[in-house]
């Protein structure tokens, strides 16, 4: 989410989930809306059903790519050259957006120039897509009234995940195509509540509202209202954490509802860093493979046991709202976090009647959800930034004006990505989800996982003669870090020389396999690209 | 270029109608060609393979031209002598003239045929005189003279002015003025107008528009010109029930030699206007007959109606303002641009103009395509076109429109055939389907056949039709079964009256009507089964009972030998005797004995 | 806005223009049957319960299907219009399982409702009943097509809500039946499982697999809440009885997605009663977890977080939050770590 926010100032969905049936053009990037976010996929349906048309980048068959009336069956990690191969072209034949531009832009110049190195020719040596689609392509997109880019995973979870928002960031603004309706740059957010728990500080460098921690006015903010004095150095991110726990530069974890072992690339390198730990608490609803590891375990509430809200990928905060009491013994995370900071001298602050307190409290701290509260939020919710009590929330970023003033165009190269396929581990391995599981945690429900209970590791056909691999047979897939088996599936979905994987079986955990590799600024982890070996069994 | 008087090359037309290729037309074509290469007169005679002549019953037949000779029920033996004495002998064949059933007189000519006489063939007028596969024959006979008048003397509005004033309606059933159906597509602006052919005919025993267009493809495909310039339509189809490959190969044909004379395709005749044509076949629905159910088929979709308004002028075809007419409208609209409006209001009546087309079969002496003046009387189309009821049997009832027309019976034989008249009686014009019955006919069991025809093809998709006409059918196969109680006939009525005021489409709405006109004007015969347990007609063979007449009876055991289920027993000694537990009513015994001794009796 | 005047049962009323019979009579509080009807999908006009009669019109037109124009006279309460929807239920009554006790649909069913309302009885019409196979091929939903009405709401849902085309009409007639294509099994259809069908089925023609026999709809509690799986944020019902949540349904108001769900969302709530959810705290003692009370677990966690600040310094203790927790807990993690422990490591898996 970084790049957008260097692009443009704010990096959340610019457009809400509502506008995509009225979608003229959508660009889908390293996204399986079907299968990740089923509601949007079938909005982006609906859309197409109305005469949208669809341009798709994706290495994988997904439904989408099979619907699109471009598909750009992109080599893995060369989003960027893609990207600005396809500015190039828009440039080229005039199809820019001038006066946007002029007016809302800078850097364009510098962009321009960049961009004389992406050629067509070029471009399609790289990412192994012809020119004519990416003419075709270029030209459904720029040429719409309102064009609308969506990504997901597929662009951020590489090491240079950062760029490849930016370059997506740079096409929507060379094309006007951004602050107005059914028209923007949308990262669909995996988890129910990621954008929450973002918007909530849960982030070693800023507070909630992303106020920086670096920051001393907004330090001094926080101060005088926790009635503390706070640490100015910002905290370790997830995947520095693991290596300083094996170092003994960490000592003890908290960890509430993760489970870092199956959802963390090269889960040997986070297992280690875990059991290294003096101390290690996990507050969850099961015996996580995390929580096998701990010292101690606290049972938490499940969404239907507790009241909150949860903040979705179009920044809408909506009611979660108490149906049952918490199963057994088991308590609300709110309850035992208040509990636990009670038992270490700080009742005062954290003496909460309810979850509506805490909203209270949160209101006053943090900008974008300044005007939310309890009675506010009813059946519909509202959509940040929401700056005061009366203000009707915001569907659509960037109206007029960008949140960090003019957008920023970047000038991007292509790098590649940290590793690559090389005879020892001759297939690219790509993970993802699939429709019936979220993450680890819809194992938990009986239903879903008896209609999905097992990984069928995606191989394409021609790779299964060669290594004589039958579909439903099992196999072992081993990389570099770790080596896991699992079945096969043989489909077209996948392109020679791919395998793809989900990470939802702790049976075959996938993250075993992949490369701890991350971006230089979000510290996402390379969970697209990375080499393995597919061996059959022979049983 | 003329030949000179009594040198013109003579033809002989043969009729390859679907009717007639089933009783041989195409050996009888091969045989012709043989033996006139035989005899060596290739250079004075051509065989023309034509469509469908109308005169069904008596096929196959062949017309001379330019005389017009008709020979009927021609059979590959006849050939070689027809040949011979025709075009060397100059001499007729007596036994292949046609003899009328009724006065027993031969009539020589095609014209002076009582079948023909009081018929007024306009869309069929090329039927059985060209090669339908040859646009050279229908340019000969006027063909695309009345798309010439259209693009070269007509505004499109005056186009429509012109079929409006002619008074034409729609000949698909409903009788909608056409111009008026023109006029509102063409009111509706939009980027891209659709005009169709709707040729999905599937009433039982309706056979108009294959002869049309088996016969005389290019008048449909002039029709469908006309009527594209004048709503403003630069595209066609022509959904054609694949159950006629021959109109279909004929059309194909047709279309191609169109585009290639351009008369379709990119700036017709020079005038600007563009027209394409497509053929699309139906896949055998019936309700595929109803316009928004047709459009649904060509979209790919399944055919189901759908409710209007959105009108197919405002929303028909992929959402576009579509105008779609029948075969013979399309085929009507040459005419009257070639002849005039005023010219075409001649025929008919003051609402009902020009011309119909019946597809007369059933109990009838001369079953065939006729095509009358509106306002003609039932009693003239039966008796006097049609030659009277076969084996001189009594005349019971004209089921008229199809399976969503009604049965009329004989105190309503002189009236005037149009669409008002029609539907005041509770039938249809229809599309043109005339079946006629007889004494044998049971009223109940012919109500029955139709409903169970409807609530076949019934879509599914309303719920008053779906089940509606099942229960309909349901109770009149209780009736016809002897199990009929007389609260039945109000629950019928019932039914009627909710299935026809509340289907969504046409096939609901008047799927009732044959039980309904039967119930009005035989009830009697109702009443007879659910009362009297009995069935009038003797059809109905729950209420049939056999027994041996032993006066009569010779004992020969022919009966006890045919019967499929050992029914019979008897012998020299013992008198015959049916067992009714085991009979099952086949009524072999009936048909083997030679003595008349086994009684059929209508009554339990 | 241009508004019409219309006569509804004599009555004179003001609708805006441009909408249906059906919207103005509603809107006017005059009640009218629809089974097929849904204000979120295309009009079909099918079950034809919606009948008025209409000056000027010849048949009894389907309402909802019908643009209201000025000055038009409707009658929604005529012998005619009452004797057509009547005879419309007893031939859906006619054609359906009467086994009414049994079923999942019970108190809220339409189909019943009305036939309720209509006093319309089992047996006017003797003859078949389709007597068609239970697909329960799949854990989430049952599909009875003996109950089927043929409306074709879930045929619509499937096609213009989730854009997924499985289920159609097949076969003609009084056999004419909604199913996947080659009358499949669902689960060997292209079907996904969204149970989009089943929210919208009027009859117990569609039901939810998990909620069979488990709750009445007088015995539910609904309550509407956000989905804990994706960000998308779609919103739900939880049914609840006696304590227990025992399925999920749709709830129309839902701001993302309305009815829609997905397999997920709707039939993977069965989590929540996991017998395998941790309902003790649990210390680990020589290796092995012991169950402990909250006290003793608490202040464990307790003294030993003070430990390590007090020996190794704040920056030597970590948290991870969770981005399936509410932001309140995620919010008070924070601000734990932060106010009370002192450092900012504090992160969550904000990049899967």
């Amino acid at each position: 989410m970084a790049g957008l926010a260097i692009s443009f100032g704010s990096g959340a969905m610019t457009n809400s989930i509502g506008e995509i049936p009225d979608s003229q053009v959508l660009l889908i990037v390293g996204s399986n809306p079907t299968s990740a976010h089923p509601i949007i996929g079938a909005k982006m349906k609906q859309a197409l059903r109305k005469g949208a048309k669809l341009i798709v980048v994706d290495p994988r068959k997904t439904e989408m790519a099979q619907r699109a009336d471009v598909w750009l069956r992109v080599r893995p990690g060369t989003d960027v050259p893609l990207a600005n191969g396809l500015a190039h072209i828009i440039l080229k034949n005039g199809w820019e957006d001038q006066e946007f531009i002029n007016t809302r832009t800078e850097g364009f110049e510098e962009l321009r120039e960049h961009l004389q190195k992406f050629p067509p020719e070029v471009v399609s040596e790289i990412t192994g897509i012809s020119e004519e689609q990416l003419v075709e392509a270029a030209r459904i997109y720029a040429t719409a009234e309102k064009s609308q880019i969506f990504y997901t995973l597929g662009i951020t979870q590489h090491v240079n995940g950062t760029d490849n928002v930016m370059c997506l960031a740079n096409l929507a603004m060379l094309t006007g195509n951004v602050g107005k309706t059914s028209s923007g740059v949308n990262p669909l957010r995996g988890q129910n509540n990621v954008q929450g728990a973002c918007d909530m500080g849960a982030l070693p460098n800023v507070y909630p509202g992303y106020q920086a921690v670096k920051d001393q006015e907004s330090r001094e903010k926080f101060e005088g209202a926790w009635k503390v004095t706070l640490n100015e150095t910002p905290g370790l991110m997830i995947p520095d954490m693991f290596p300083a726990a094996t170092e003994k530069n960490i000592r003890g974890m908290y960890i509430m509802g993760e489970d870092p072992i199956l959802t963390d690339a090269d889960s040997n390198h986070v297992r280690k860093g875990l059991q290294a730990l003096d101390f290690l608490v996990v507050q969850d609803l099961f015996l996580t493979e995390t929580a096998k590891l701990a010292d101690v375990i606290l049972p938490a509430a499940s969404f239907a046991e507790k009241t909150g809200t949860f903040t979705n990928t179009e920044r809408r905060v909506q009611m979660v709202n108490q149906a049952i009491q918490p199963i057994g013994n088991s308590k609300t995370d709110q309850e035992i976090i208040c509990e636990l900071a009670r038992r270490m001298g700080a009742g005062d602050s954290f003496n909460y009647k309810n979850s509506e307190e805490v909203m209270k409290e949160i209101a006053g701290l943090t900008p974008q959800y300044a005007g939310i509260s309890r009675e506010r939020l009813g059946k519909k919710g509202l959509q940040w930034p929401v700056p005061t009590s009366d203000h009707p929330g915001t569907p659509f970023l960037h109206e007029g004006r960008f949140t960090r003033g003019k957008g920023c165009f970047k000038a991007i190269e292509h790098t590649l990505p940290a590793e690559l396929p090389d005879a020892e581990f001759p297939f690219l391995l790509n993970t993802g989800r699939i429709l019936a599981h979220y993450n680890v945690m819809s194992r938990n429900s009986k239903a879903l996982d008896n209609y999905s209970p097992e990984e069928l590791a995606e191989l394409n056909p021609q790779d299964a003669r060669k290594l004589k691999i039958a579909d439903g047979e099992c196999v072992r897939i081993s990389s570099r870090r770790g080596v896991l088996e699992t079945k096969i599936r043989v489909t077209d979905r996948v392109s020679s020389g791919t395998v793809f994987m989900t990470l939802h079986y702790k049976e075959s955990p996938a993250n075993v396999l992949t490369n701890s590799g991350y971006d230089k600024v979000t510290k996402t982890y390379e969970y697209k690209v990375c080499g393995v070996k597919v061996e059959k069994i022979e049983r | 270029m003329k030949q000179e008087k009594g040198k013109e090359k003579r033809k002989i037309l043969v009729c390859a109608g679907t009717g007639c290729l089933s009783t041989g037309a195409l050996s009888l074509i091969q045989e012709l060609n043989q033996e006139i290469e035989a005899q060596g007169l290739t250079e004075q005679v051509t065989v023309v393979p034509t469509g469908c002549h109308g005169f069904c019953e008596q096929g196959p037949t062949l017309i001379f031209e330019p005389e017009q000779t008709l020979y009927v029920q021609v059979k590959k033996q006849d050939i070689s002598e027809i040949i011979d004495k025709e075009f060397k002998q100059d001499l007729r064949i007596e036994r292949l003239l046609y003899q009328d059933p009724l006065t027993g007189k031969k009539t020589e000519t095609f014209a002076n045929t009582n079948f023909f006489v009081k018929q007024e063939r306009i869309v069929l007028q090329n039927c059985g005189f060209i090669d339908p596969e040859n646009i050279e024959d229908y340019l000969a006979r006027d063909g695309y003279k009345g798309l010439m008048t259209a693009l070269k003397q007509k505004s499109p509005d005056e186009v429509i002015e012109e079929v409006k004033k002619s008074g034409l309606r729609g000949r698909g059933g409903a009788g909608f003025p056409t111009g008026l159906k023109w006029s509102f597509c063409r009111q509706t602006h939009a980027d891209k107008k659709y005009v169709i052919c709707n040729a999905d005919e599937g009433d039982p025993g309706a056979f108009m528009d294959r002869g049309v267009l088996e016969g005389d493809p290019h008048s449909v495909i002039e029709g469908m010109l006309i009527g594209a310039y004048g709503i403003g339509s630069d595209e066609g189809y022509i959904y054609c029930r694949a159950e006629y490959p021959l109109a279909i190969k004929h059309l194909k044909k047709a279309i191609k030699d169109a585009e290639e004379a351009g008369f379709l395709g990119e700036n017709i005749l020079g005038s600007g206007f563009n027209f394409k044509l497509y053929i699309r076949a139906g896949a055998g629905a019936f309700v595929c007959g109803e316009e928004t159910a047709l459009m649904a088929s060509i979209e790919g979709k399944r055919g189901m109606p759908r409710a209007r308004p959105p009108f197919p002028a405002q929303k028909g075809l992929w959402d576009k303002p579509t105008n779609i007419n029948n075969v013979e409208t399309w085929s009507s609209v040459p005419h009257i641009l070639r002849r005039g409006a005023q010219w075409y209001t001649q025929y008919g009546t003051e609402k009902s103009k020009g011309t119909k087309i019946f597809a007369l079969t059933g109990k009838v002496n001369n079953t065939g395509l006729v095509e009358v003046p509106m306002g003609i009387t039932l009693r003239e189309i039966i008796f006097d076109i049609g030659g009277g009821i076969q084996d001189n049997k009594k005349y019971k009832a004209v089921q008229i429109g199809g399976p969503s027309g009604g049965c009329l019976p004989e105190s309503l034989l002189d009236l005037a055939v149009d669409y008002e008249s029609l539907t005041s009686v509770g039938a249809m014009v229809g599309s043109g389907g005339l079946v006629v019955m007889d004494e044998t006919t049971c009223m109940v069991d012919i109500a029955r056949f139709f409903v169970n025809f409807s609530q076949k093809e019934s879509c599914g998709k309303c719920t008053p039709c779906r089940e509606g006409n099942k229960r309909m059918f349901e109770i009149l196969d209780r009736i016809t079964q002897g199990k009929g109680q007389l609260e039945d006939l109000e629950k019928l009525e019932k039914l009627a009256r909710v299935i026809k005021d509340s289907s969504l489409c046409g096939l609901g709405q008047n799927a009732p009507n044959p039980v309904l006109a039967s119930l009005k004007y035989f009830r009697d015969e109702f009443l007879s089964h659910i009362l009297d347990n009995q069935c009038p007609a003797g059809v109905c063979t729950a209420f049939l009972s056999y027994h041996i007449d032993n006066e009569l009876c010779k004992k020969c055991g022919l009966c006890v030998k045919n019967c499929p289920v050992n029914a019979i027993s008897g012998d020299k000694h013992t008198p015959y005797s049916i067992d009714l537990e085991t009979c099952i009513k086949c009524g072999i015994c009936v048909e083997k004995c030679k003595f008349a001794a086994v009684v059929r009796s209508g009554k339990e | 806005m241009e508004w019409l005047t219309l006569t509804i049962d004599g009555k004179e009323v003001s609708v805006p223009k441009g909408i249906t019979v059906l919207e103005a009579c509603r809107q006017h509080n005059i009640r009218i049957p629809t089974l097929c009807h849904d204000p979120s999908l295309t009009n079909t006009a099918a079950c034809r319960l919606c009948v008025v009669e209409i000056e000027g019109i010849r048949n009894l037109p389907a309402s909802c299907v019908t643009i209201a124009t000025q000055g038009m006279v409707i009658r929604t309460g005529s012998d005619r219009v009452k004797e057509a929807r009547k005879t419309i239920l007893e031939l859906l009554v006619a054609n359906h399982p009467l086994d009414c006790m049994t079923c999942q649909k019970m108190g809220n069913c339409s189909l019943a409702q009305y036939a309720y309302e209509y006093g319309v009885s089992g047996d006017v019409f003797q003859g078949d009943k389709r007597e068609l196979p239970l697909d329960d091929s799949n854990p989430f939903i049952i599909r009875d097509s003996s109950k089927c009405i043929l409306c074709g709401k879930c045929v619509r849902a499937c096609q213009e809500e989730q854009v997924n085309g499985v289920l159609d009409f097949f076969a003609r007639g009084f056999q004419t039946q909604v199913g996947p294509a080659f009358n499949s099994k669902l689960a060997e259809s292209e079907c996904v499982f969204c149970g989009s069908c089943v929210a919208v089925c009027p009859v117990g023609a569609l039901t939810e697999r998990q909620m069979a026999g488990k709750g009445r709809p007088w015995e539910i509690t609904k309550v509407q809440t956000t989905c804990p799986y994706c960000g998308t944020g779609c919103n739900f019902d939880l049914n609840v009885r006696e304590g227990k949540v025992i399925g999920v349904t749709s709830n129309s108001d839902a701001p993302v997605n309305g009815r829609m769900l997905c397999v997920k969302g709707r039939f993977g709530f069965d989590l929540i009663h996991n017998p395998e959810r941790l309902t003790t705290p649990l210390i680990k003692k020589k290796g092995k977890f012991v169950e402990a009370s909250w006290d003793e677990a608490l202040d464990l966690v307790a003294d030993k977080f003070t430990e390590i600040v007090q020996v190794h310094g704040p920056d030597t203790l970590a948290a991870l939050s969770s981005a399936h927790c509410t932001n309140e807990e995620n919010y008070l993690m924070q601000k734990f770590m932060r106010a009370v422990i002192g450092t900012n490591n504090v992160d969550h898996c904000a990049r899967t």
